[in-house]
């Protein structure tokens, strides 16, 4: 009876009259001959949670410590809520950090160390009082408020470094790393916490990880950087299917990349040659100038291997298995195709293994469909 | 596991502590001598430690001393500890290596050069000499030992902490009060014993700044000595040897046993 509303989707980058809480205009910061952020535009949205990922070295960490004003840029403008925060020095300004160290004060217990920026304000001492009280209930730390930070295991100091970083209520948030320290479950327990978290605070948060799957489960948006410029900006989803580069498709996730010169086949397809005398693969793509070279990306999951060709799927493809890696619920296949390239297909356990009708060194067929893959020219 | 000591290596410890502390074992030894030859034992007695304290010569120089050593010492933690931060700290300023060098060029300074520049430069400024130019000496050598102490802690103290103290609204001194001196309080607490110490027993610089009313106890008992060796003097150097023993104990307890508990903390605050 009841119809099901459209569900109201939270993307203020699509809406034109959304004003962003966090402009970089082309920002570029150096160290001595070291250029860590080049000529970088950046737009971050009230409540979102921002991911910046990349390797090690790409600028990520700069370009936070930035906003937290621990650096200055040496070119260019950063606004938050439309004030040049260059001038402010850390202290002044309305952004948290919470530290990769989570730098908890040994010194001081729990709840002090949640108050000690609450000290700082103007507050009143009961409202200092209520404020950490308060904190502590969000982060589940209300039995160790009078602990001292070696006594506590490595998964509450994380949450009392961020109900520290919370307790300001700072228009924006930034977490660095936050969660490198944790091993896997935590890690990801903690995620999801982190996420209720940032919704019922509602602050914009900031997070700079250099793992790809944190990234994705967070974030709101994703910014994929190297070498101190923006890659691709992008929901986790949109990164993940229309990669805008080979260095973005390659990065997150696994994928198989073939190299070929691209040809039209019709509307908004193209057919790319990439081996001599193999079939060429039919692909969606549009504005591809013919002979263009071209890099063909496809995940391993929208692969199907199978002892016959699918009908369904446009393109079809002989290989051999070299390799089988056994996951329990998803099996990866290594294969070879006739050229000698190297490709890998994921295909769900969904029978039991033992009736399965292939195996190593078998030949099978390679099946995927027009738009299972992208075609990148970069 | 082979936990016993070698015999060879019983031996060659116990020649090294016996070259290193028998002088000072015959002294405390001779202190509690009955008789007044300073080489002849004739009985226990307590008697030269009761007559030193009817010495008022021996106790104003005591007294000119520790109030030296608590000033000195006490000037020589704060400037020493800003030394240190600033070392430590300021990254690469112009100018850094001369300026580490200078602050640690004392340390190799023989002590009669040391006391001698501040002689002429107390002469040229026509200051009196007295019990405030012997601090003044006192400080400017004891204070490189103080930066050595803290400055090394200061290398190992996580600078994020520093940085959230600032991010959460702290100014940079409200953050260096609040956040970094607790918890290099041990380091300083230990520079300050050594400085105390250092200059406890200071002879040299203190011969060549002090003033005809402000003779400190190392140059009383120098020049005491000269008219022959009296067993007061072994009495009031045991008492001296205690104090010094005590200071320097305690200042590498206080900074072995609270920078490894701190450091604990920290490495706990740092890392999961």
């Amino acid at each position: 009876m009841a119809q099901s509303k459209p569900q109201n989707v939270f993307a203020p980058w699509d809406d034109p009259n959304e004003v962003p809480l966090i402009r970089f205009r082309n920002v570029t910061k150096r160290f001595g001959t070291f250029t860590a952020i080049d000529s970088l535009d950046l737009d971050i949205y009230r409540k979102e949670f921002f991911a910046l990922l990349g390797p090690s070295g790409c600028g990520k960490t700069t370009l936070m410590r930035m906003l937290a004003g621990f650096e200055t840029p040496s070119e260019g403008k950063i606004t938050v809520d439309d004030v040049d925060v260059g001038p402010i020095p850390p202290n002044k300004r309305p952004v948290n950090m919470m530290f990769q160290s989570y730098a908890l004060f040994p010194h001081l217990t729990v709840e002090d160390n949640i108050a000690f920026g609450l000290k700082r304000s103007k507050m009143s001492r009961d409202e200092i009082t209520a404020r950490v009280t308060e904190m502590l209930r969000l982060t589940r730390l209300e039995k160790f408020a009078r602990r001292k930070p070696h006594q506590i295991s490595g998964g509450q100091r994380q949450r009392v470094a961020l109900a520290r970083s919370l307790a300001k209520a700072p228009k924006l948030l930034l977490l660095d790393e936050p969660l490198g320290a944790l091993d896997r479950k935590l890690r990801e327990d903690t995620q999801f916490e982190l996420m209720d978290i940032q919704e019922k605070t509602g602050t914009t948060f900031v997070i700079v990880t250099h793992d790809q799957e944190e990234a994705m489960t967070v974030a709101s948006r994703v910014a994929v950087m190297d070498h101190g410029r923006i890659v691709q900006v992008d929901t986790p989803a949109g990164i993940y299917e229309t990669p805008n580069s080979v260095y973005v498709a390659d990065f997150i996730g696994d994928v198989n990349i073939i190299e070929g010169n691209a040809s039209p086949a019709g509307e908004g397809r193209v057919s790319i040659h990439y081996a001599e005398g193999a079939q060429p693969i039919i692909a969606a793509a549009d504005h591809i100038p013919d002979g263009q070279r071209v890099s063909f990306a496809i995940r391993p999951e929208k692969i199907v291997v199978g002892t016959e060709p699918d009908p369904d799927r446009t393109n079809q493809v002989r290989g051999r298995i070299v390799d089988i890696g056994y996951l329990g619920n998803v099996s990866t296949y290594h294969l070879e195709l006739p050229g000698g390239q190297k490709f890998s297909a994921q295909m769900t356990n969904a029978r039991r293994l033992a009736r399965r009708d292939f195996t190593w060194d078998d030949e099978v067929w390679l099946s995927w469909t027009e738009t299972a893959g992208v075609v990148l020219t970069e | 596991m082979n936990r016993r000591l070698s015999w060879f290596n019983v031996t060659t410890l116990s020649l090294g502590f016996a070259f290193l502390y028998l002088p000072m074992l015959i002294l405390i030894i001779y202190s509690f001598n009955a008789s007044k030859l300073v080489t002849v034992w004739a009985g226990f007695s307590t008697q030269w430690y009761v007559s030193l304290m009817g010495n008022q010569q021996f106790l104003d120089a005591a007294w000119v001393t520790l109030r030296v050593a608590f000033f000195s010492s006490t000037l020589a933690t704060v400037l020493g500890t800003m030394a240190a931060y600033v070392l430590v700290r300021a990254g690469r300023f112009p100018g850094r290596t001369l300026f580490s060098g200078m602050i640690y060029a004392p340390l190799v300074m023989p002590d009669v050069i040391t006391g001698l520049s501040l002689l002429l430069l107390f002469i040229a400024i026509n200051l009196d000499r007295g019990i405030f130019t012997i601090v003044l000496a006192h400080t400017t050598f004891s204070m490189c030992y103080v930066s050595v102490v803290v400055s090394s802690r200061l290398m190992t103290f996580d600078r994020s902490l520093e940085e959230a103290a600032l991010d959460l609204g702290c100014t940079p001194f409200d953050a260096f009060r609040s956040v970094t001196l607790p918890i290099i309080t041990p380091a300083v607490i230990s520079g300050w014993l050594l400085a105390f110490t250092l200059s406890l027993d200071d002879l040299v610089i203190a011969s060549f700044t002090a003033g005809p009313s402000s003779t400190t106890l190392p140059i009383r008992i120098f020049s005491s000595v000269r008219l022959g060796v009296s067993p007061e003097i072994n009495a009031l150097s045991t008492i001296m040897i205690s104090i010094v023993a005590v200071g320097v104990v305690s200042a590498s307890l206080v900074s072995k046993r609270a920078i490894i508990r701190q450091r604990q903390e920290e490495l706990a605050g740092v890392r999961a």
